[in-house]
């Protein structure tokens, strides 16, 4: 599916400029991060059938979507990577979270069952940094007794500029000092080790093919194309089965409030049920709109999704925003205001 | 409308130069221009890297690093191996077609060629990365390390994970692209050797190979290299069909085995998230520098072609 969209997504990079400028009246325009495409263009055919007012979002990518925010393009940008409080306020902007998923770890091994392999973070980390180059190494053998894990490694990762990118060293980073001295966090890296898959679907090809490989990819891509997914350690220290309620259960413990312009990255939470690699997808919209009517419709659009949209996110398998989250996010609203300092909402 | 049918004919003519004179303008136009924004896009990259851009083999987004010597030596690699391999080949097919081809064969044989020039290029990727990587990478590599990859010098290419996924098989994609180009415009132009100067080497008992060899080839090589370097061209842009069996790692290696990069698969990679403005701009200095490579070819063959001129016009 991600196939389609990127292709899509460049053609959509041209024509994103000259539609987003003519939007109708009846219509909203955004752009931005892949991962919320399907949840976003869901809810966008429900809205229109409620409403009658379309919401057209082209999936360009995150940076993509930062950029069409900030050259005004668009009535909203949308963001895997939460943009930092300093940069939201030079440019006039509000952040809010939309829609929560997760990543994945998935591994191809023989004599082993999906979901029966366990690792923590700082394996996971070794293996990516290419210091853990045999399945049989003793850290990985500790954790799993019982199972029989011979032959070397191969490491799987994106080679395209992505949010699951963003979600997984963002959480090696926060697990293992050396991931973040030596690469560090971004939603493209300088890897160390390993063969690059274009998309999810290019990493899942290069897993299902490559013996004793690992990769990692969005939970709704693993589910469907029934990837051998692994348990991993969470901060708490419980071994945690990839699912709805264990990224929910990050989220849960999220301070959204205490974190300027909501930018929670929700990789490592507390919980003893949270999922390690959760992460939410951001929104990105003017404090002082050019256009407020259009940007009212967008809050309209939000609004709507947060209250009905619930059961189309958990169907695609994403995490819907759980009710304290949406109350704090619509507080946030209010500081979106007319030329005339009225909230629009 | 005049009244003088040659002087309306005159005005009609004057419109007609300056129409055609206009779009042929347009093409320079279009190249300047395009030229220009590729190194307005890329000032960022040249003013703060530099001529280091061309060594430095470091490229780290999250620190803003960023040396283009991987993906040009990705590049590099790949074109030479397609071209190693493409131009033989086409060159077998072009001979076999003109001068050896029964001719009922002639024709679809021909299509066929023509048609595999059709055929879009993530198709090839796809087909590369579905059906071909796996039986190289079970089959055949592990056979190639086991018997070239022991030989001394030449066997440290043919080392690396045999995983199916790297610069040869992009090379060994990259070949099949190229040959219907290179094969038809061969034997596009070895059918204009006139048949008397053929038939003329074939009375005076020459083989085959000789006539292709002694008279073909000299009477058509302007063309010959013309399609080679269009191969060439070719192989050197080529992004999708890369960008799924390269393996996308900035690497570089000798072995071949190993994941690498090219120009173009980086772009097709990072140009959607390249948030930051230096590592966008250094994505279009990649592509300023693709530009100047393929343009380098271009001109190397004028030149090579030129000098050929030039040697014949002295032998004669």
């Amino acid at each position: 599916m991600k196939a389609v969209k990127n292709s899509i997504a460049t053609v959509a990079a041209v024509i994103a400029a000259g539609v987003a400028s003519t939007s109708f009246a009846q219509t909203i325009t955004g752009a931005g991060a892949t991962f919320p495409f399907p949840i976003y263009a869901k809810w966008a055919d429900e809205y229109k059938k409620s409403t009658g007012i379309s919401m057209n979002y082209q999936s360009i990518g995150s940076g993509g979507g930062i950029k069409q925010i900030q050259s005004k393009t668009v009535d909203f940008g949308a963001t895997d990577m939460p943009l930092k409080a300093e940069d939201l306020a030079k440019d006039g902007l509000i952040q809010f979270p939309a829609i929560i998923g997760g990543v994945v770890p998935v591994t191809n091994m023989d004599n082993v069952a999906p979901g029966q392999l366990k690792l923590t973070g700082e394996i996971l980390a070794d293996i990516y940094l290419g210091k853990i180059k045999n399945w049989n190494e003793k850290a990985i053998t500790d954790l799993n007794p019982g199972v029989k894990l011979d032959g070397p490694i191969t490491v799987v990762r994106r080679s395209d500029g992505s949010g699951t990118t963003f979600l997984f060293v963002d959480y090696l980073s926060k697990v293992s000092p050396e991931w973040k001295t030596k690469v560090g966090v971004g939603t493209a890296v300088s890897w160390p080790e390993g063969v690059g898959g274009k998309g999810n679907e290019g990493v899942a090809q290069y897993v299902q093919r490559i013996k004793g490989s690992i990769g990692y990819v969005e939970f709704a891509y693993a589910k469907k194309n029934k990837l051998d997914y692994i348990q991993m350690r969470n901060r708490d220290g419980v071994f945690v089965t990839p699912d709805d309620s264990a990224f929910a259960a990050a989220a849960a413990g999220a301070d959204w409030k205490g974190t300027p312009g909501m930018g929670v990255v929700l990789t490592n939470q507390v919980g003893k049920a949270s999922w390690p690699m959760a992460g939410a997808s951001f929104i990105l919209m003017y404090a002082k709109p050019g256009k407020p009517e259009q940007s009212k419709e967008v809050l309209k659009f939000f609004d709507f999704a947060f209250k009905n949209g619930a059961k189309s996110a958990s169907e695609l398998d994403y995490v819907p925003l759980p009710p304290a989250t949406t109350n704090l996010i619509r507080e946030e609203w209010k500081k979106i205001t007319d030329a005339s300092g009225k909230a629009l909402m | 409308m005049s009244s003088n049918p040659t002087r309306s004919f005159a005005r009609q003519d004057a419109i007609f130069a300056r129409s055609t004179q206009f779009f042929a303008v347009l093409v320079l136009v279009t190249l300047a221009a395009i030229i220009i924004s590729l190194i307005h896009g890329a000032w960022p990259t040249i003013t703060k890297v530099g001529p280091k851009f061309f060594v430095d083999a470091s490229w780290d987004p999250v620190r803003s690093l960023f040396g283009g010597l991987a993906p040009l030596w990705g590049t590099l690699i790949t074109a030479t191996i397609a071209m190693i391999i493409a131009v033989p080949v086409s060159f077998g097919i072009a001979i076999f077609l003109t001068e050896m081809c029964p001719p009922i064969l002639k024709r679809p044989l021909g299509t066929a060629v023509e048609l595999l020039a059709a055929i879009p290029s993530i198709i090839y990727g796809m087909w590369g990365l579905f059906v071909f990587a796996p039986l190289f990478g079970e089959h055949i590599q592990p056979l190639l390390s086991a018997t070239l990859g022991k030989l001394p010098v030449i066997g440290a290419l043919f080392q690396g994970p045999t995983i199916g996924i790297g610069v040869l098989t992009a090379g060994i994609i990259l070949s099949v692209m190229v040959i219907p180009f290179t094969a038809s415009v061969m034997r596009d132009v070895f059918e204009t050797t006139p048949p008397i100067l053929k038939e003329s080497a074939y009375g005076l008992g020459a083989t085959t190979w000789e006539v292709v060899w002694n008279v073909v080839l000299p009477y058509t090589k302007t063309g010959v290299v013309g399609g080679v370097m269009l191969g060439l061209g070719r192989a050197l842009g080529e992004t999708m069909a890369v960008t799924f069996v390269i393996g996308n790692a900035y690497n570089i290696s000798l072995a071949l085995f190993e994941p690498g990069n090219s120009i173009a698969s980086s772009l097709a990679n990072e140009f959607n998230e390249a948030s930051d403005p230096l590592h966008l701009s250094a994505l279009i200095a990649l592509g300023l520098v693709l530009f100047l490579l393929t343009f380098c070819v271009l001109a190397a063959s004028r030149w090579m072609l030129a000098n050929l001129a030039k040697r014949e016009g002295k032998r004669t």
